[in-house]
């Protein structure tokens, strides 16, 4: 846990009035508020940071306490202990590390420094849900082949278990809302939506794009030149195809609907595209070496 | 069913604390629509997000409404952008681990 300079973060003097204060408070928090800055962490984290520094300056007797403290605020703790019982139990509720709030109020969150100077209830003020609920936002991690199909799946988020079900074909970086599945309202308010975020990793053979596959396959020289059948994979399991002769390195071909599914269009499959990529043989034996070169002699003489 | 969905709007500035007049000017400025059933003035409850978050601009960051209108049009941009950005990303993931 370090020394916060709260001055230093609002770019402000230790002389500032209340009136600096402020007005400096409302010209970083302008910059930096997370309504303004979406899908910023760092804006986020900094307008927290920003926010901290405004309830202790903005706030006469924490800032009497800050100043009169300051870097020394480890001993300000246990001076402080012997005036006032204080409750040091932070929640710690087992909320899933990958789930946090979003959008809404952000006042909750204060560094460790702070509640150690003014206890885990100090932050705040009257900034708790007055009407609609918060909400929350979740990051889901899951390999290609996992929404390949669409499947059911219970999250939990803060205690509750939500059963949801994600549609094939979700793209990487896609948000899903799941209405009223925020933090609950108050007053009669509706609740918060909790937004799920899919990572989606790389598939080792699979490349993807929206619904289309795309994935390379070796071809032997001589099927290659000659033509022949090749067992490729897709999938949904294995395809036989059909090399025509005479078959140049880089050929693609389009496998239609073998590729991956059409996000919310039941049955609608993109295409998948095989690129083959013509392996010459290595090691060759004297023989080949032989019937290779007549074969280029073939060459040369125009045949 | 409906109904369900519409909050009134005088419940609505009563928990909040603020003025009917702002909703009134946010609808003059066309960044939300109200809803007149029986003499009574609702929002749509999918609304209250934006609505929620215009008020902390004006409220909280002291932004006027012209401020909240070029804004509003601005986070839309954002989010188009940013969508965007994500279908490129994705297209680029075509060529990681190529030579």
């Amino acid at each position: 846990m370090e020394f916060i300079d709260y001055y230093n973060i609002l770019e402000i003097q230790k002389t500032a009035t209340e009136a600096d204060i402020k007005a400096a408070y409302r010209k970083l928090a302008r910059k930096y508020h997370p309504d303004l800055n979406p899908n910023d962490e760092n804006a986020k984290k900094k307008f927290q940071q920003i926010n901290e520094a405004n309830e202790v300056l903005s706030d006469p007797e924490k800032r009497k306490k800050y100043d009169k403290y300051g870097k020394d605020w480890k001993h300000a703790d246990e001076f402080e202990k012997a005036n006032q019982q204080q409750s040091q139990s932070r929640s710690n509720d087992g909320g899933q590390q990958s789930y946090g709030s979003s959008g809404g109020d952000f006042s909750g969150d204060f560094s460790e420094f702070f509640e150690s100077m003014y206890g885990s209830g100090a932050g705040g003020r009257s900034k708790q849900t007055k009407f609609r609920g918060q909400d929350l936002s979740a990051e889901l991690h899951l390999n290609l082949m996992d929404v390949y199909k669409s499947q059911q799946q219970t999250l939990t988020v803060n205690g509750k278990n939500i059963r949801l079900t994600i549609p094939a074909g979700v793209e990487n970086g896609q948000v899903i809302k799941i209405a009223g599945h925020g933090a609950p309202g108050a007053n009669g308010g509706p609740n918060g939506d909790l937004y799920i975020t899919f990572t989606i990793a790389n598939h080792p053979k699979f490349k993807r794009e929206g619904s289309n596959l795309y994935a390379t396959v070796d071809l032997d020289l001589y099927t290659a030149l000659l033509g022949g059948d090749l067992q490729v994979d897709t999938l949904d399991g294995k395809v036989k195809l059909k090399v025509a002769p005479e078959t140049q390195g880089n050929t693609k071909v389009k496998l239609k609907g073998k590729g991956f599914p059409v996000y919310k269009k039941e049955g609608e499959f993109g295409d998948l595209y095989i690129t083959y990529n013509v392996k010459l043989p290595t090691n060759l034996t004297e023989k080949e070496k032989e019937s290779l070169t007549e074969l280029s002699k073939l060459r040369a003489n125009g045949n | 069913m409906e109904t369900r969905d519409l909050i009134l709007i005088e419940h609505f500035c009563n928990n909040h604390g603020i003025e009917f007049s702002f909703i009134d000017s946010l609808q003059t400025f066309g960044l939300i629509e109200v809803i007149i059933q029986e003499e009574q003035k609702y929002l749509q409850q999918d609304q209250l997000i934006e609505v929620e978050k215009m008020m902390r601009m004006h409220y909280d960051l002291d932004i006027n409404m012209e401020g909240i209108d070029v804004i509003s049009h601005l986070l839309k941009r954002i989010n188009y952008l940013q969508q965007e950005l994500i279908v490129t990303q994705n297209k680029l993931r075509l060529f990681v681990g190529e030579d």
